[in-house]
C-alpha cells in the first residue's frame, strides 16, 4: 500500500511538471507561431514600445521557455523579484507567478477565492449526493414505475439543461421575482446565514445538473448489483430487505459514485465557471474567466496549475478511496 | 463555416435569454413608475444633458455601483478606461478639470488644484498656474506644484506604468528626450525641463510646440499629482494616494472597491466637487444579466461602466421603469473601415460602392435599433465633439432617401473602379462581441446584392491590437474591411480623430490607423489645429478634418452610438456629461437619503 | 421412518390433504411461473415430493429444467427482493417443519431463512460479497438469528472455518473471498450455510465451479456434515456423478416437472425413462473404457413458454413413436409407479421400457 502511494504520488508529480510545461507552451509559444506579441497584448490603447518592451523583460519573455518554466519553479520554493524600469516587485513564496495587470502576486489571489469555489464545490456535492444517489436508488427499486420514469425524465433534463439557464431561472423566480433569497456571496467567516443563503442558489443550480447525472449513474449500478448473486447471498441468509440494500447493495454502489464524486469534485474546484459567472461569485473560475479577457497568463497559469494539483489529489484520494472500499484494489 | 458555427450557438443562446428574459419581465414587480415624482425616478431622458433632482441631493449614505469590468487600473498615470477618469474624480484632483455641469458645458475645462485656467503666453506654448490654498493630501499634507510635476513626470514612464494616455509626454517632449522620473538621476527626480515650479504654488508648462488641446490633456487624469514618497510605482493603482473628498478604504481587484471620506479634503478648498455621500462603493460582478437585475431591483445605484444594459435587462427596464432610464449618446461612432493596403480598396470608387451599397438601417438594428444602438451614422466626427454636424453632414446618403441600400449608385462606383461584376472580400470582426458580428453579417448579406462577396473572419477579439493592429498581417490576411468603433480620449477632433487619420500614427503594432490614410492635406490641418488657439477656428478646423476624411471614402460610419443607462431612484443631481462622453459625471452625485 | 416412506418411499406421491405438512419437507403441487413480455414461463409446473431429516435428495436435470428455480422457491427467494418488475406467480404448497411457506407471513420466511433453511451456491466467488471478510459474512450470518456480541460470533465463525477444514481458521477469518482458492471459498460458504445448524439445506450446483480433485473433497465434506448435524439435505446438480455419492433419493426434472424420482440406485440401475437413460449416458464414467460409451441427449432443452404438447421430452425422444395413436404428442404422461417407491412419467409400457433398458441402453454404459 505504502508503495503503491509512492508510486502514485510520483506520478502526480511528474504529471505537474509535465501541465506546468503544456501550460507554459500554450500560453507563451503559440501565441509566438501565430505571431501575436504576448507582450503588446498587456499594453493599453496606445502601444508603447519601451512599455511593450518592459513587459517582456518583467515576464522574462524573451528567455528560453524553459528557463521560463525553471524560474516559475523556483518562485514557487523561494519567491520572485520582477524588476524592469526602476520598478522592483516582490512575489514572496509560494510565488505562482505575478499579475502585471491587476498588480498582484497570483497566490493570494488564490487563497482568497478557494473557499469561495471550495464552499460552492462541497455544498453542491452534499446536495447532489444526497438527492442524486437516493433518487437513483428509489427509482433502482421501483423500476418501470411512474416515480422511476418521472426521475429520469427530470434527470434527463438536469443533464442537458446548461447552468447559464436554470441559474439565471433559479435567480428571476427566487431572488428577483419572489424576492426570498438574496443571492449574493457573504464569507463564511462574516456570516453563516448570510453565506448559506448567498450558496444556496448555486447549490441547487449546479447540484442539480449533478444529481441528474450521479441519479442516472446511481440507477443502472443499482440494478447491477442488484442482480448480483451476492445479493441473492445475503437474502438467502435471512437479513431484511433495508440490510440487503443500504449495507449490501450501497456499499457496492457507491465505488463507481465515489470515483465520480473525486472527478467530479477536482474539476469543480479548478472553477464552476458558469455557475461562478452566472450568480457572480467571488471564486476561482471567476478569476479564471476574468483572467481570460484580459489576458492576464500568470492568473490563467496559476488557476491551471491549482486546478491540475486539485484533479491530481483528487485522483489520488480516489485511488486511495476505492483502495478502501474495495479489497481487491489492495492486492494489485 | 465558422460564421455559421458560431451564429448556430448564439442562436441558442439568444433564444435561452429570450426565455429568462420574458420570465423576468414577468417576475420583475412593481409599477412603471415613469413619472417624475420627488421620491421616485426623475423621469425617462431626464437627466440627459440636463441636470435631474439636484436639489433632492442631501449628505450622507452609500453610493452603490456596479460592474461587470474592473479598471484597467486605478493608477491615475495608467487608467483609460472612461469610466476610470469619471470615476478617479472622487479621489484625485488636476490643475483642470471638466466643468461639473450637463450636457456640452461638461466638456469645457474650469480649474481645479488651480486658481483659474491657464495663463497662456508665448505664442500658446507657456502655460502658468497657481495652486489653491488649502488643498491637501490625504494626510494633511499641502500639495505642492512639485506633486503636480511629479505625477505628470511618472506619464514618462511607459515601461513601468503602461496603459494610459501619452498625450502630454508627446506635447511637452516630443523627441522623447527625458526618462521617466524612475530612470531619472536628478536628486529630487524632477528633472522633466519642460515644466517647472518656481515655488510650491507656481507650475509652468514651456511647449516646445504650441498645442491648443494642451489644457484639455492637462485636465485628464493623468494630470494628477502624485506625491513621491508615495508612489507604490506599478502598485500605485491598488492604493492611489488621495488628493480627493474620498479615499481608498479597501480595494481587491475585481472584487469589490470602497471609498470613504478624506477628512483632511476641504470644501472651501473645492470649487467642483460637492462630496454628497459618505462611502462610495463599487461591486464587480461577472454576470451582465445579474448586475442589471440588481441595478432594477435597487440593490445598486449605477453602472460604473456605463456602457448601456444588456438586451435583456434593457427589455425589462423599458417596459417597467422607463422613468429610471437616459438615453445620451455615448460619443462613440461605430463603423467599418477600409485599409487601403488590401485590394481592391486602394481604389477610393471601390471603397465609395461598400459605402453605397450597405443597408444602413440593418446595420442600425444589429447594433441594437435607434435606442439602444443610435442614429445613423452620417460621417466620422462624433456629434459630442466641437465641429461636429450630426446628421446634417451626410455626403453618401447614408441616411437618406437610400438608407437601405443605395444599389444604383454603388454599381455606377463598381463601374469606376473596374469590378462592375463585383468582387471578393474578407471583414474582420471581434470575435467576443456579438453586436459586431451581426453587423458583419448584415453588409454581407447586403453586399452580395451589388456582387461584393464577403467571407466573415471572427478573431480574438483580446488581440486586437496584434491582428488589425498589425497591417502587415492585414495585408496578409486580406481583411478589406474592419468593423471598430472609436471615442474621443477628451472631446475635441485631436482627441478623437489623431491616432485614426494623421498618417503619423500609422505603427506596426497597436495601430488605429487601419485606413492607413496618408494624406498631406488633413496632417497639415492638425499641424493647423493645434496651433490655433481660439475655438472657433479649432471648431472649423474639425469640421474640415471631417470632411476631408469622409471625401476619401475611407469609412462606412454605422452609427453615433447611444446607450441605455439606468439611475436608482435613490440617487439626485444627476446629469451626463460630454466631458465623459455621455456617462453620467460621477463626482457630483448625491443621495436622497442618508440611510 | 414414517408411515408415509414406508408405502412412498421417501418421495411418495403425498396427494393426500390429511398427510400434509407431516413430512419434514412436504412440496405439493409446486408452480412457479414468471410473466414475462414474451409469455408466461412456466418453470416450474407441478412439482412434488417428500424429504425427511437425515435424508439427502438428489434433483437432477439440465440447466432450465426447473431445478433452481424450485430451490430458490422453497427458499422463497423468488418474492424477496423482485423489485419493480413484475413478481413470480406461485402456487402450490411448500410445508417446512409444519409450517406452510408460501401462505406464511414474508417476514417469518425471512427469520427461517438462513436459520431452519441455508443454501449453497453454485459459484462461490460470485455469492460472497466481494468487500466484506470471510468472518464478517460468516459473523452477519450468525447474528442476524442469534442475539450475541461481535465477539462471540467471531468465535462461532473460526469455529466453523475450523470444522469445514479451513487451517489456521483465526487467521483466514480476516481474509477477503478473493484471497480465498476456490475449494477455500465453496469451504467458507458452507460453513456459513450451517452457521445456525440449519435443519434443511441446498445445496445448488454446489461443485459445478470447482475442478476435479476439489469437487470430492467438497462432496465428502457435505455428506460428513449431513451426517454431525443430521439435516435434510437437497443437491441440485445436472451431474449424476455428483448424486450418485451423496442422494438417497433422487428427482429427475425436465421442462419445469418431474419424470422420474426413486431411490438412488433404483434410478441408477433400473432408470425407467427415456431422459433419465440419456442423463445416465452423457455422465462420464471412469470404470469403462469405451469409446462410444456417451450417449447424449440430442436436441436442446424445451422452451418453458411453449412447452412441448403431450410429452415435454417427446421432440427428443428417439422412442416416441413406440406408443401408440401418437400418444406422447397429445397426452401429457403422469407419474406412475414401476417399482414400489420409484415412479416415472412415460407412455411407454414398464416392460417395453425394462426391454429397451437392459437389452439396448443398459449395455452401452
Amino acid at each position: 500500500m505504502l508503495a503503491y502511494l509512492i508510486r502514485r504520488l510520483f506520478a502526480a508529480a511528474v504529471m505537474l511538471v509535465v501541465i506546468v510545461m503544456v501550460v507554459f507552451g500554450i500560453f507563451f509559444l503559440v501565441p509566438k507561431w501565430a505571431g501575436v506579441d504576448v507582450a503588446t497584448s498587456f499594453v493599453g490603447k496606445q502601444a508603447d514600445p519601451a512599455a511593450v518592451e518592459a513587459i517582456r523583460e518583467k515576464l522574462g519573455l524573451s528567455d528560453p521557455i524553459f528557463q521560463q518554466v525553471w524560474e516559475f519553479f523556483k518562485g514557487i520554493f523561494v519567491g520572485r523579484t520582477y524588476a524592469a524600469g526602476g520598478d522592483v516587485t516582490h512575489c514572496a513564496a509560494p510565488c505562482f507567478g505575478y499579475s502585471f495587470r491587476s498588480e498582484q502576486a497570483i497566490w493570494p489571489v488564490l487563497t482568497d477565492r478557494f473557499p469561495v469555489t471550495l464552499s460552492l464545490a462541497l455544498g453542491a456535492a452534499v446536495l447532489w449526493l444526497v438527492f442524486g444517489v437516493a433518487a437513483g436508488v428509489l427509482s433502482a427499486l421501483k423500476r418501470g414505475t411512474l416515480w422511476d420514469r418521472t426521475a429520469m425524465v427530470v434527470a434527463l433534463g438536469g443533464v442537458s439543461l446548461p447552468i447559464y439557464f436554470t441559474g439565471l431561472l433559479s435567480l428571476a423566480i427566487f431572488s428577483y421575482g419572489l424576492g426570498l433569497i438574496d443571492a449574493q456571496y457573504v464569507p463564511l467567516e462574516d456570516s453563516f446565514s448570510g453565506w448559506f443563503g448567498g450558496m444556496i442558489l448555486p447549490w441547487i443550480t449546479l447540484a442539480f445538473l449533478y444529481a441528474a447525472m450521479y441519479a442516472r449513474i446511481t440507477r443502472a449500478t443499482m440494478l447491477e448489483i442488484l442482480g448480483e448473486d451476492y445479493i441473492r447471498t445475503a437474502r438467502a441468509k435471512g437479513l431484511k430487505e433495508q440490510t440487503v440494500i443500504g449495507k449490501h447493495a450501497m456499499r457496492s454502489t457507491m465505488t463507481p459514485i465515489l470515483t465520480m464524486l473525486g472527478m467530479d469534485l477536482g474539476a469543480l474546484i479548478g472553477g464552476a465557471i458558469l455557475t461562478e459567472t452566472t450568480f457572480s461569485l467571488p471564486g476561482l473560475g471567476q478569476a479564471v474567466l476574468n483572467a481570460i479577457k484580459n489576458q492576464d497568463l500568470p492568473v490563467i497559469l496559476g488557476v491551471t496549475l491549482i486546478t491540475s494539483v486539485a484533479v491530481l489529489i483528487a485522483n489520488l484520494l480516489v485511488d486511495i478511496l476505492y483502495a478502501v472500499i474495495d479489497p481487491r484494489v489492495r492486492l494489485s | 463555416m465558422t460564421t455559421q458555427r458560431t451564429s448556430g450557438r448564439a442562436k441558442r443562446t439568444a433564444a435561452a435569454a429570450a426565455v429568462v428574459a420574458a420570465l423576468l419581465t414577468t417576475a420583475a414587480c412593481g409599477g412603471g413608475d415613469d413619472g417624475g415624482s420627488k421620491n421616485g425616478a426623475a423621469g425617462f431622458d431626464a437627466a440627459n444633458n440636463k441636470v435631474a433632482q439636484a436639489s433632492e441631493a442631501k449628505k450622507g449614505g452609500t453610493l452603490r455601483f456596479g460592474s461587470v469590468q474592473d479598471a484597467d487600473s486605478w493608477d491615475t498615470t495608467r487608467g483609460y478606461y472612461g469610466f476610470m477618469w469619471n470615476f478617479s474624480r472622487y479621489y484625485s484632483r488636476q490643475l483642470v478639470t471638466n466643468k461639473t455641469e450637463a450636457g456640452a458645458a461638461g466638456a469645457e475645462i474650469t480649474p481645479d488644484l488651480a486658481t483659474g485656467v491657464a495663463k497662456v503666453t508665448d505664442d500658446g506654448k507657456t502655460y502658468t498656474y497657481t495652486l489653491r490654498d488649502g488643498v491637501t493630501w490625504e494626510d494633511g499634507k499641502p500639495i505642492t506644484s512639485k506633486d503636480v510635476k511629479y505625477g505628470i513626470e511618472r506619464v514618462w514612464a511607459q515601461d513601468v506604468l503602461s496603459g494610459g494616455p501619452t498625450y502630454l509626454k508627446e506635447v511637452l517632449d516630443p523627441k522623447g528626450e527625458y526618462k521617466g522620473p524612475y530612470k531619472d538621476k536628478a536628486k529630487d527626480h524632477l528633472g522633466l525641463k519642460s515644466i517647472k515650479t518656481p515655488d510650491d504654488k507656481t507650475i509652468v508648462f514651456h511647449l516646445p510646440q504650441a498645442n491648443s488641446d494642451f489644457e484639455e490633456m492637462l485636465a485628464l487624469t493623468s494630470g494628477s499629482p502624485v506625491r513621491q514618497d508615495k508612489d507604490t510605482k506599478s502598485k500605485y493603482g491598488l492604493h492611489p494616494f488621495s488628493s480627493g473628498p474620498y479615499k481608498f478604504a479597501s480595494y481587491s481587484p475585481g472584487k469589490d472597491l470602497k471609498l470613504v471620506r478624506n477628512a483632511n479634503w476641504k470644501a472651501s478648498s473645492d470649487p467642483v466637487r460637492k462630496a454628497y455621500p459618505d462611502a462610495i462603493t463599487i461591486k464587480f460582478f461577472s454576470n451582465a444579466n445579474d448586475l442589471d437585475q440588481r441595478l432594477i431591483n435597487g440593490d445598486l445605484d449605477i453602472d460604473l461602466a456605463q456602457t448601456g444594459m444588456s438586451p435583456q435587462g434593457r427589455t425589462v427596464a423599458l417596459k417597467k421603469h422607463k422613468g429610471n432610464l437616459d438615453n445620451p449618446v455615448s460619443g462613440y461612432v461605430r463603423y467599418a473601415v477600409f485599409p487601403q493596403s488590401v485590394k481592391p480598396f486602394d481604389n477610393e470608387h471601390c471603397r465609395k460602392a461598400v459605402i453605397y451599397g450597405a443597408d444602413h438601417v440593418s446595420l442600425q438594428t444589429a447594433r441594437g435599433g435607434p435606442v439602444a444602438g443610435g442614429d445613423i451614422g452620417t460621417n466620422m466626427l462624433p456629434p459630442s465633439v466641437p465641429g461636429a454636424e450630426g446628421q446634417k453632414y451626410d455626403p453618401y446618403g447614408i441616411a437618406g432617401a437610400n438608407k437601405s441600400g443605395n444599389v444604383a449608385k454603388a454599381k455606377e462606383e463598381l463601374k469606376a473602379c473596374g469590378k462592375p461584376k463585383g468582387f471578393s472580400t474578407t471583414i474582420a470582426v471581434r470575435n467576443n462581441k456579438p453586436v459586431e458580428v451581426a453587423t458583419a453579417q448584415s453588409m454581407q448579406a447586403a453586399l452580395k446584392k451589388i456582387g461584393v462577396n464577403v467571407q466573415i473572419d471572427q478573431y480574438d477579439g483580446a488581440q486586437t491590437p496584434g491582428i488589425i493592429g498589425s497591417p502587415s498581417n492585414v495585408k496578409k490576411k486580406g481583411y478589406g474591411i474592419i468593423i471598430m468603433g472609436w471615442g474621443p480620449d477628451f472631446p475635441s477632433v485631436q482627441g478623437y480623430g489623431l491616432p485614426l487619420w494623421n498618417s503619423k500614427y500609422i505603427l506596426e503594432s497597436g495601430n488605429n490607423n487601419y485606413a492607413l490614410i496618408k494624406d498631406k492635406k488633413i496632417d497639415g490641418l492638425f499641424t493647423d489645429y493645434v496651433k490655433t488657439l481660439d475655438d472657433a477656428g479649432k471648431t472649423k478646423i474639425a469640421t474640415e478634418i471631417n470632411h476631408k476624411v469622409m471625401e476619401g471614402a475611407y469609412y462606412l460610419p454605422f452609427t453615433f452610438e447611444k446607450f441605455l443607462n439606468w439611475r436608482s431612484d435613490r440617487v439626485a443631481n444627476i446629469y451626463t456629461s460630454n466631458g465623459y462622453s455621455g456617462m453620467y459625471d460621477f463626482v457630483n452625485l448625491g443621495l436622497k437619503s442618508s440611510k | 421412518m414414517t408411515e408415509l416412506s414406508k408405502t412412498g418411499a421417501a418421495v411418495g406421491e403425498p396427494t393426500d390433504p390429511t398427510t400434509a405438512g407431516k413430512a419434514f419437507l412436504d412440496v405439493r403441487d409446486l408452480k412457479v411461473h414468471f410473466p414475462t413480455d414474451d409469455g408466461l414461463v412456466k418453470s416450474v409446473d407441478g412439482l412434488t415430493f417428500t424429504l425427511e431429516k437425515g435424508k439427502t435428495l438428489g434433483i437432477v436435470g439440465e440447466s432450465g429444467s426447473g431445478k433452481s428455480v424450485t430451490s430458490l422457491g422453497i427458499m422463497g427467494l423468488h418474492t424477496a427482493g423482485q423489485y419493480g418488475k413484475q413478481k413470480a406467480r406461485i402456487s402450490g404448497e411448500i410445508w417446512l417443519n409444519g409450517t406452510e411457506l408460501l401462505s406464511a407471513d414474508p417476514d417469518q420466511v425471512r427469520r427461517m431463512r438462513g436459520r431452519e433453511m441455508a443454501m449453497i451456491f453454485q459459484d462461490p466467488l460470485s455469492a460472497l460479497h466481494p468487500y466484506y471478510t470471510i468472518g464478517q459474512q460468516i459473523v452477519e450470518a450468525y447474528r442476524i438469528h442469534h442475539k450475541v456480541d461481535k465477539k462471540t460470533a467471531r468465535k462461532r465463525a473460526i469455529e466453523m472455518l475450523d470444522r469445514v477444514g479451513i487451517p489456521q481458521p483465526d487467521k483466514r477469518v480476516d481474509s477477503y473471498p478473493h484471497e480465498f482458492s476456490g475449494g477455500m471459498r465453496q469451504r467458507a460458504m458452507i460453513a456459513m450455510s450451517l452457521v445456525n445448524n440449519p435443519e434443511l439445506l441446498i445445496a445448488d450446483e454446489p461443485t459445478t465451479a470447482l475442478d476435479v480433485t476439489v469437487q470430492a473433497q467438497i462432496l465428502d465434506l457435505i455428506r460428513d456434515l449431513q451426517k454431525e448435524f443430521g439435516s435434510a439435505v437437497i443437491v441440485i446438480t445436472h451431474d449424476l456423478g455428483v448424486v450418485a455419492e451423496l442422494a438417497d433419493d433422487i428427482l429427475v426434472m425436465y421442462g419445469g416437472r418431474c419424470v422420474e424420482r426413486g431411490p438412488a440406485e433404483k434410478v441408477f440401475y433400473e432408470p425407467r425413462h427415456p431422459y433419465t437413460w440419456g442423463l445416465l449416458g452423457s455422465m462420464p464414467r471412469l470404470d469403462r473404457e469405451q469409446q462410444d460409451r456417451l450417449i447424449p441427449v440430442k436436441g436442446s432443452p424445451p422452451s418453458l413458454i411453449n412447452i412441448p404438447s403431450g410429452c415435454a421430452f417427446n421432440p427428443r425422444c428417439p422412442y416416441a413413436d413406440l406408443p401408440k395413436d401418437n400418444v406422447t404428442r397429445t397426452v401429457r404422461p403422469e407419474l406412475t409407479q414401476v417399482g414400489s417407491t420409484h415412479w416415472a412419467a412415460c407412455h411407454m409400457s414398464t416392460e417395453q421400457r425394462e426391454r429397451i433398458w437392459t437389452e439396448e441402453i443398459a449395455p452401452k454404459l
